[in-house]
């Protein structure tokens, strides 16, 4: 088919999904006739009308607060949060009933909802809006957690979130939105929530990322081959929860070597939960201490200095290359 | 432009029926035939009896902490009556009289005071939401319910219950505020109880009522007497009928009193007069609701007698099936997704395999689950 934005195909999705299912809701601030602030929404007003596009008054709690609501009379609402530093407002409702509902009600009453936010840094955005707070949800059980890192991906996850019987936070890297195009396919597809992929096939070391990394790593692992020739598997896993152990662990009984790399800070962030998942269950099979390149333990720094806190490829490249030649 | 006076169509009513004093306004008594009057007193004196059997049960050490509803039972029955079974309920945390109007069990009752994620497991095809513990929040999942029942053009509508504290938090607003812009059938009823643990109603809001903070929201705001059934009936009906003809929400205001402590873990004393819970215990609804029934010659002490009778025995019942109630240790597992992650089914396997050892001598703690069949 097209190739397209992140922007466009996760636009597509929702269009898809709205004419699949007339339960599919779109509600959010600035969504309906401004079309989303980063116009993710463009066209879904005129297509589906007000009570399918909703812009709401501007409360994250009551945006999500309506959406638990709108679940049990048996809509599938899609919430935008306009930024993910503004997700905080809503996180009562989050963490005290969207991920809570199914359990507490034995299975009665049940939140298939996502939750969509704009994600971490790389545009030169005001304050509150480069955060990376991944960590912070995927440690509440009940929810599922997604960073796509392309339009195909960011399409496909999308789908699969919006049909999905859990709540899905879906986290939309920023600095993806209209960075590269990708090829999309024709037909609608989805690709299972908790699973990731291998981008990179590789021999020497094991680099775990997601999200907005994926496309830095990936040049960071051709520069290592290129001019260093260590061959790193790169593993784009696409959700943070549930995290998809199986994939970490076989490549790394097979590298031998790992490291992760993610926007977010350092402490306990994704990344310690990935090296603790390896340290489980492949020990005896690391050849070198495991590595982890990451935001830092700091307020992202306000956008004259962000480039220092976001992980580059030169970054990554240096601890591969140390943990490769341990 | 001068300063000049913007002219608001502000009003606020309030509305008594049946006084603490027996005296009753015939004009206003709304029309309820004799046998649901019965039925109505029945619920109200199961409630009243529920409540105190849970304070027994606790102060026993056979149920947790428990929060008493006693003298506030008319309000969330009244609000009940009025529903219809296909319209949705979103309680706080003193509505079980509400719970056993529209069909609860008192069984789930018991077992949610007895810690077990049962008690929430709201029964199929009684449309309540359960026990809210987090104050306010509840209003947000009643607002979009509400806003549901809009979109399915079902005729339905959604009540929701908050208390005086929780018109203080941002959900309460925001969930009026949503429910008023999208015109949604939302009847939001505050049970003002005067208390908020120690915090007095006056210091909740400087506001001279609760009822009129609707005006801000260009709604529909009402105080009543909540412990009053009549007049929970007939200004619910006239919220409802407003909201099913497409009115939008109403919020009223039904003053109340919290006749006990907030939960058994409160001593009230430490923060108000035995001078002004006896005031209130004379505004109690139930003798209230009793005595009018006598007067309609529709309850004599022998149909007491016999009503108490039968309650007893239903509550025997129901605290007889409780305490033999024994649910499956592994089910903290089961209702996390749809589906159980990977990571689940792991941490599943290693708690049985700790619960349950192979080869080794079953610790008492992990003997073979018993599972009740539920209710």
């Amino acid at each position: 088919m097209a190739q397209l934005t992140m922007v466009k195909a996760l636009n597509l999705a929702l269009a898809e999904a709205m004419r699949e299912d007339p339960n599919v809701l779109v509600l959010g601030e600035d969504v309906g006739r401004d079309e989303g602030v980063f116009r993710v929404t463009e066209g879904l007003l005129k297509e589906f009308g007000e009570e399918r596009v909703i812009d709401t008054p501007l409360a994250e709690a009551a945006i999500v607060g309506a959406a638990v609501g709108l679940c049990f009379r048996g809509f599938r609402p899609v919430c935008e949060i306009q930024f993910e530093g503004f997700s905080f407002p809503a996180f009562h409702q989050i963490e005290g009933h969207v991920r809570r509902f199914r359990n507490r009600t034995r299975g009665r009453y049940t939140c298939p909802l996502v939750i969509r936010m704009p994600y971490g840094g790389g545009i030169r955005a005001i304050e509150h809006h480069s955060d990376a707070p991944e960590a912070t949800y995927a440690h509440l059980a009940g929810l599922k957690v997604v960073l796509p890192s392309g339009p195909r991906s960011a399409r496909a996850l999308l789908r699969a979130a919006i049909f999905s019987p859990d709540p899905v936070i879906f986290f939309e890297p920023k600095a993806l939105y209209r960075a590269f195009r990708e090829e999309v396919p024709e037909q609608p597809e989805t690709m299972p929530l908790g699973k990731g992929v291998v981008a990179r096939e590789g021999r020497h070391v094991t680099i775990v990322t997601y999200g907005s990394l994926v496309r830095t790593v990936l040049e960071a692992a051709e520069e290592l081959y290129d001019a260093h020739g260590v061959d790193a598997e790169v593993l784009d896993l696409l959700s943070v929860a549930p995290l998809d152990g199986d994939l970490i662990n076989a490549s790394v009984r097979k590298t031998g070597r790992a490291v992760v790399v993610h926007e977010a800070p350092r402490h306990c962030g994704v990344g310690a939960e990935i090296i603790a998942r390896i340290v489980e269950d492949s020990l005896l099979y690391l050849e070198a201490p495991l590595r982890r390149v990451t935001g830092f333990d700091t307020i992202i720094p306000y956008f004259a200095n962000e480039k220092v806190y976001i992980p580059d490829s030169g970054r990554v490249v240096q601890a591969v290359l140390e943990t490769a030649r341990f | 432009m001068p300063r000049e006076t913007i002219q608001l169509a502000c009003r606020v009513e309030s509305l008594s029926i049946l006084r603490a004093d027996g005296t009753l306004d015939e004009q206003l008594e709304p029309h309820i035939p004799d046998a649901d009057l019965k039925r109505l007193y029945r619920a109200m004196l199961l409630a009243r009896r529920f409540d105190e059997r849970c304070l027994h049960l606790q102060r026993q050490g056979r149920i947790g902490t428990y929060a008493p509803s006693r003298g506030q039972e008319a309000t969330p029955l009244g609000v009940a009556y009025v529903l219809r079974d296909d319209d949705w309920l979103v309680p706080s945390y003193r509505e079980f009289a509400a719970h056993f109007w529209r069909g609860w069990p008192l069984e789930r009752a018991l077992a949610y005071w007895g810690g077990h994620e049962l008690g929430c497991a709201v029964p199929e095809g009684i449309n309540d939401l359960p026990v809210a513990v987090p104050i306010a929040s509840q209003c947000q999942h009643a607002m979009g319910i509400a806003w549901g029942c809009k979109l399915r053009r079902d005729g339905t509508v959604c009540a929701c219950f908050v208390g005086d504290g929780g018109t203080s938090q941002g959900d309460f607003h925001e969930a009026l505020n949503f429910a008023a812009v999208y015109n949604v059938p939302l009847i939001m009823v505050v049970q003002n109880n005067h208390w908020a643990i120690s915090l007095p109603r006056h210091r909740q809001t400087a506001s001279q009522t609760l009822a009129q903070k609707a005006l801000a929201y260009g709604i529909d705001g009402l105080q009543i007497d909540g412990n009053d059934l009549l007049a929970v009936v007939a200004a619910t009906r006239e919220a409802v009928e407003k909201a099913r003809s497409g009115g939008g929400p109403t919020l009223i205001e039904a003053v109340t009193y919290r006749l006990a402590m907030h939960t058994t873990a409160d001593d009230p004393r430490r923060y108000r007069s035995d001078a002004e819970v006896a005031e209130w215990e004379a505004r109690d609804p139930l003798p209230r609701f009793r005595d009018y029934l006598r007067r309609r010659k529709l309850l004599d002490e022998g149909a007491e007698r016999l009503l108490e009778d039968e309650i007893r025995q239903e509550l025997d019942r129901a605290v007889q099936w409780y305490e033999q109630y024994r649910h499956d240790p592994y089910e903290l597992f089961k209702h996390m997704y749809a589906e159980m992650t990977p990571e689940l089914e792991r941490q599943l396997a290693e708690l049985r395999a700790y619960l349950e050892p192979q080869g080794a001598e079953r610790p008492a703690a992990a003997a073979a689950p018993v599972v009740t069949r539920v209710l």
